[in-house]
């Protein structure tokens, strides 16, 4: 059963991907390299065609059309058991009537392997569940059975380990644990991991590389800090973290910054964080870059003038501001809780003011609220 | 006076749990109690106390032949309609093909269908072909009706089961084959047990298709049948009841080790 496709290693690599049902497509020429030994995320909402590729790579689902490859070796038409990929399910997928032992030993003793019993044992020791090796799956708690599932594949030492929203199941505080603990599994290993999530946190603490999925295309990759601080779409700016967009034009240029004109206020932008076609932008600001003052104190950078505090919602670590600006959009501030200054109050008019060098410009065509409306928390 | 009417409504599912249950096993427990009568002829009048019938259930002419051939259709029909329903019901549960949705429907029919017209159109199919009546003509017929409680029961089965336990066996190096002997199977297995029982008990009870095939060949219901109004010998009590025991055990048994399956012990 072991051929040469097996035991293939290297990147993997995805080439002009693509996967239609009747006219639509899930997964739309999708091109990209992921380096061994990386630890690679595929965000995006529920539909984006994330889940569709990672099933491509595993081969539970069949290309329409493109090419998957691992290293020199062509898997694109090669049945799920003889990749050398192993699946972590969303649900787990661990079989009901076999034992955790078995569990984890069902995929070395498929292929044959000899010390079957010191493999599993050492695996379990991993995963810090060694006296579970009896046990039925029905008998461990969720995270106990999202462990050995983890277990179960990386076992197999596969050149690929695919994670399909592998905590989606998980409450809130053992999903922070489990993040934490799969980083130090794969450091460990040293295994190649592509995790599949829409939960833009989970990606950013995991992640080394993410690739942001919408409508089936990547919209943007790029390391976790990369992403946040200069995405090159609307998409991308609202669906990791949230974000200010202000419909401008650029009406001068200054060194390494453009000067865009904000509905008659004056703000600054680095060209190099610029992604516009054309001078009709959307100028962007993060809300926790943002500072609120009462009138017109003066701070350093770029500042708007005029607004007025409509909703305040204290929440221990901060207070976050709406504040409605002269040309009646809200515009939402973050402020840290650190200086025992109380928070303003409904009704302040205020002045906010930021470092230029924080703020971004996207192409002014696109749709301010993309990405904005998923609720990333809906399957 | 209201103590009483308290007592009452607190208690009135228990009582009404006993009067059900009781109605329900009144038949049973009188099957039971006159294996044990000392009868003369005919089993209706309880005469004394004996144990004469359990000691030689076979003491009446016929009865155990009878019995036999019961046993050996329904053993034999159970094996034929199982292998068959359960293949029926992967492939309905499992795979798309044009026609699934019309034989779903179909498969229902002879379930719906009344057993009198089933019988006497399988008599008028084996007439017209023919072919003896006889031992081999109840088998088909059983088969025939047996099929679709078990595509039924296994299909339920079928999808039940998460079909990511198969993609997880496959990721897992192991191949149609190994998936289907390693997972499938075990997991369906249970499906497939309780349709071959649900087999068995329809073929050895039935009467009115094995009476329009049977010709000479006489079944354990045939033989109840005609001697009910001569006088039915307590062995048939005796068999009666038997029955109604070691399907009690089965039940049982089945509940135990699917109880020491599910704790993993």
């Amino acid at each position: 059963m072991a051929d040469a496709s097996t035991s293939a290693k290297g990147d993997l690599k995805l080439t002009n991907l693509t996967k239609s049902y009747g006219e639509f497509k899930a997964v739309d020429d999708l091109s990209l390299v992921i380096p061994e030994g990386s630890f690679f995320a595929l965000l995006g909402p529920s539909g984006c065609g994330k889940t569709t590729t990672l099933r491509m790579i595993a081969g539970l689902e069949e290309p329409t059309s493109g090419k998957i490859s691992i290293g020199a070796t062509d898997i694109t038409d090669k049945r799920p058991y003889q990749r050398p990929v192993n699946t972590v399910f969303q649900n787990y997928a661990l079989f009901p009537h076999l034992t955790i032992f078995e569990n984890i030993a069902f995929g070395l003793r498929r292929r044959g392997i000899k010390d079957v019993k010191e493999q599993v044992d050492k695996v379990l020791n991993l995963v810090e569940l060694p006296h579970l090796a009896d046990r039925k799956p029905t008998q461990l708690s969720g995270g106990q059975q999202q462990r050995i599932a983890v277990a179960r594949a990386i076992v197999n030492r596969p050149a690929l380990l695919l994670l399909d929203e592998p905590l989606g199941a998980l409450d809130l505080k053992l999903r922070r644990q489990m993040q934490i603990e799969l980083k130090w599994i794969q450091t460990e290993v040293g295994l190649t991991f592509v995790h599949v999530t829409h939960d833009q946190e989970e990606a950013m603490t995991m992640a080394d590389t993410i690739a942001v999925m919408n409508e089936g295309r990547i919209e943007q990759m790029g390391s976790p800090a990369e992403l946040y601080d200069n995405p090159k779409t609307a998409f991308v700016a609202n669906f990791l973290g949230q974000s200010n967009l202000i419909e401008g034009s650029i009406v001068d240029s200054d060194g390494d910054y453009h000067v865009v004109d904000l509905h008659g206020q004056k703000a600054k932008v680095l060209k190099s964080r610029t992604h516009s076609k054309n001078n009709s932008v959307l100028y962007a600001i993060r809300p926790e870059k943002l500072r609120i003052d009462l009138d017109n104190q003066s701070r350093p950078g770029n500042r708007f003038t005029g607004g007025r505090i409509v909703d305040v919602s204290y929440i221990g670590v901060s207070t976050q501001y709406q504040v409605e600006m002269p040309w009646k959009q809200e515009i939402m501030v973050f402020e840290q809780n650190d200086d025992g200054v109380p928070p303003l109050d409904k009704g302040d008019e205020v002045t906010l003011s930021w470092e230029p060098s924080f703020s971004f410009a996207l192409d002014g065509a696109q749709d301010a609220t993309a990405g904005s409306e998923v609720n990333p928390e809906e399957e | 006076m209201k103590t009483l009417t308290r007592w009452f409504s607190r208690n009135l599912i228990r009582i009404y749990m006993v009067l059900g249950f009781t109605y329900l096993f009144i038949p049973v427990a009188y099957t039971f109690v006159f294996s044990f009568n000392d009868y003369i002829k005919s089993n209706l009048v309880w005469r004394g106390f004996t144990f004469n019938n359990w000691k030689n259930p076979c003491g009446v002419l016929d009865v155990c032949p009878a019995l036999g051939n019961s046993m050996k259709i329904g053993l034999l029909a159970t094996f034929i309609a199982t292998i068959l329903g359960t293949l029926i019901a992967f492939a309905l549960g499992r795979y798309a093909f044009k026609g699934r949705a019309v034989t779903n429907t179909l498969i229902f029919l002879p379930m719906a269908s009344p057993e009198l017209v089933l019988g006497a159109s399988l008599l008028t199919i084996f007439l017209n072909l023919g072919m003896n009546l006889g031992f081999w003509t109840i088998v088909i017929a059983h088969v025939m009706f047996c099929i679709s409680f078990v595509v039924v029961t296994v299909k339920a089965r079928i999808a039940s089961l998460d079909p990511r336990l198969e993609q997880a066996a496959m990721d897992l190096y192991a191949d149609e084959r190994e998936t289907f002997r390693r997972v499938t199977f075990p997991l369906v297995a249970p499906g497939i047990a309780g349709a071959a029982l649900l087999a068995f008990s329809l073929s050895f009870d039935d009467f009115i298709i094995t009476n329009f095939n049977s010709g000479t060949t006489i079944t354990f219901p045939l033989y109840v049948y005609t001697h009910a109004e001569r006088g039915l010998p307590a062995q048939a009590n005796v068999i009666g009841s038997a029955m109604f025991f070691l399907a009690l055990l089965i039940v049982v048994a089945g509940q135990i080790v699917g109880k020491k399956v599910k704790v993993g012990k």
